[in-house]
Parts: C-alpha cells; sequence; structure tokens
C-alpha cells in the first residue's frame, strides 16, 4: 500500500500529510510533483491545503490544469482513492471531481481554528472506521469555504448520502452557530457518487498527534488505509 | 485583438464581499446605494485572429477557465 502527496506550487500542508501518514500510521508514502503525469503506483492520492498558484483567478482554478491532475482525474474516476484537503477540496470542485463550488466565508475572515464535525455517514473508504454521528474535533484554516451548491445538487448528494461532515457543536447538534464559514447546511465534506473522492475543508492531518491538541483526524487516514486493505493493496 | 471580459457571481449567489461593501458606503453615507455586486474584469489581446475566431475562443476561454459556471456567468466584447 502507497500513499502519494501531491505537491503544487504554493501547498504548505504537504509536509503535514505526509508526517501523518509516514510517521504516524507508518505507511509508505512518496511526493507527487504537480508537473509530472506519473503517480508512481500509488494506492491513494492526497491533495494537500495550502494556496496552489497563490489561490490567483480563484481557489484551485489554476492547479486543475496541472500535469498531475490529469493523470489524478483519470485515477479517480477508474475508482482511486483521492482525498482532497482544504485547497486539496476546493481543486476537486473546479476539476468537476466533487459538485459545487467554494465563495468567500459568510464573515469574509481567514477563520483558523479547531470546530467539531458530525460524521454523517460511515459509507465511504474515508469514513468506515468511524461511528455514524460520531464527532470529530478538527482544525479548519481558510477564507473560501463557504460550499455552494444549486437546490438540485443538494438534494442528489442528501439522496445519495455524500454529505460525510457536517459542522457541529461539540455533542454533535447540526446549528447555525456551529458553521464557522456560511456552508450551505453545514456542509463540511463530500464525497463522490462512487464514494472514492472525498473533499473535506477541516484538516486531519493537522490533528493526529496529541501534542497537536487532537487525534480525531486519525479517523479518516486510519479509514484509508483500512479500505486500501480490505481491496487488497499490499 | 482586443477582448474585454466580465466575469461576476450569478444573481442567485449571496455575495458577500459585495455586502460589505455596501455596507461600507452606507456607513459613509451613501444611503441611496441599495446593492453591491463584484466582479472580475479581464483584458485579452489576441494575435491576430478573425472576429468569429476570437469569438468562438473567448467564449471558450470564459466558460473553461475564467469563470466557474457553477457560481459565476460572462458577458465579453471584442475591441479592434
Amino acid at each position: 500500500m502507497k500513499f502519494g502527496v501531491v505537491v503544487f506550487p504554493g501547498s504548505n500542508c504537504d509536509h503535514d500529510a505526509y508526517h501523518a501518514i509516514g510517521e504516524v500510521l507508518g505507511q509508505p508514502v512518496t511526493w507527487l510533483w504537480h508537473a509530472s503525469e506519473d503517480l508512481q503506483g500509488v494506492d491513494a492520492v492526497i491533495l494537500p491545503g495550502g494556496f496552489s498558484y497563490g489561490d490567483y483567478l480563484r481557489t484551485g482554478a489554476i492547479a486543475r490544469f496541472s500535469p498531475v491532475m490529469r493523470a489524478v482525474e483519470r485515477f479517480a474516476r477508474a475508482g482511486g482513492l483521492v482525498l482532497g484537503i482544504c485547497n486539496g477540496f476546493q481543486i476537486l470542485l473546479e476539476a468537476g471531481l466533487l459538485p459545487g463550488a467554494m465563495l468567500r466565508n459568510a464573515g469574509l475572515r481567514f477563520v483558523c481554528r479547531p470546530v467539531y464535525l458530525r460524521v454523517e455517514t460511515t459509507n465511504t473508504p474515508f469514513t468506515l472506521a468511524a461511528h455514524p454521528g460520531q464527532v470529530l474535533r478538527v482544525p479548519i484554516a481558510h477564507s473560501e469555504g463557504n460550499y455552494y451548491c444549486d437546490a438540485e445538487t443538494l438534494r442528489r448528494l442528501e439522496r445519495e448520502d455524500r454529505i460525510v461532515f457536517r459542522y457541529a457543536t461539540a455533542d454533535g447538534r447540526v446549528t447555525p452557530e456551529a458553521n464557522p464559514n456560511g456552508s450551505l447546511a453545514n456542509i463540511a465534506g463530500i464525497c463522490s457518487e462512487g464514494r472514492n473522492v472525498l473533499g473535506m475543508m477541516p484538516h486531519p492531518e493537522r490533528a493526529v498527534e496529541p501534542a497537536l491538541g487532537s487525534s480525531d483526524g486519525l479517523v479518516v487516514l486510519r479509514s484509508m488505509v483500512a479500505a486500501l486493505a480490505r481491496a487488497g493493496a499490499a | 485583438m482586443k477582448a474585454h471580459i466580465w466575469v461576476t457571481l450569478k444573481p442567485t449567489v449571496l455575495d458577500p464581499q459585495g455586502q460589505t461593501i455596501q455596507h461600507a458606503l452606507v456607513s459613509l453615507g451613501y444611503n441611496n446605494v441599495r446593492d453591491v455586486r463584484q466582479g472580475k474584469f479581464f483584458v485579452l489581446e489576441l494575435n491576430g485572429t478573425s472576429r468569429e475566431e476570437a469569438q468562438k475562443q473567448i467564449e471558450r476561454i470564459a466558460r473553461d477557465v475564467l469563470a466557474n459556471p457553477v457560481l459565476e456567468e460572462f458577458r465579453y466584447e471584442i475591441l479592434e
């Protein structure tokens, strides 16, 4: 089993993701350079957080046209596991691998603090090790995390059980007060129709050791490891 | 050939930046400013293509790159 962490110009959470996979989980992990279409035979791809291409034009808008994304799109459409965190989620939206788009946060501020997420479905390779309704304490750090899609898309996401995380209170209630950025229906993360692509604004890779204030993010990465093991990735 | 392209949020999409600007204008005494919508303006300079080709190309560029069709719409004009 091998993970790949994509490095775009302006990625700044790539080392956190690499550390979480390689050091904390002890799984093989490699860098994937944005200018190469070679995914080096990885079993899962992580698009890390950061400010790819300086967020020019729109967040993720330039990154989606990079050579590595051509390979990631093929990989995702063939069923490969792709986790987009923060800017990685924004890139997945721009690439059309997930539906919707990001607006500026409702308060227009860069919000950087721990939030609580409620696990809405465990029927994904990213949450199979969680229990339904489990509350995770994971940090967010973004200006453009105000998820938007049209009403029909939202109905479809709900009908197909594709809303994976919602912003919630510490005791797991989804309320307007628990919504840090104005996201539609408190959406913090969604998956693709095939359930193999997850985009989430919060940073599970920054909540993997007690020294970081929370280890709750591990459940996402451990779920991926379990899903890959189940699928027979050696 | 030169093209001007305007990209704006669809009318149905909330514009928190525009709202903030509107509030600021009202607080400056411009009480009659009822709404502000913010957008982007692009100036493209193109090498030797016909007007028809340029039009097709600009529509493609605006749709695929400059605007995100989930949120935004665009209009353009071609200048000689």
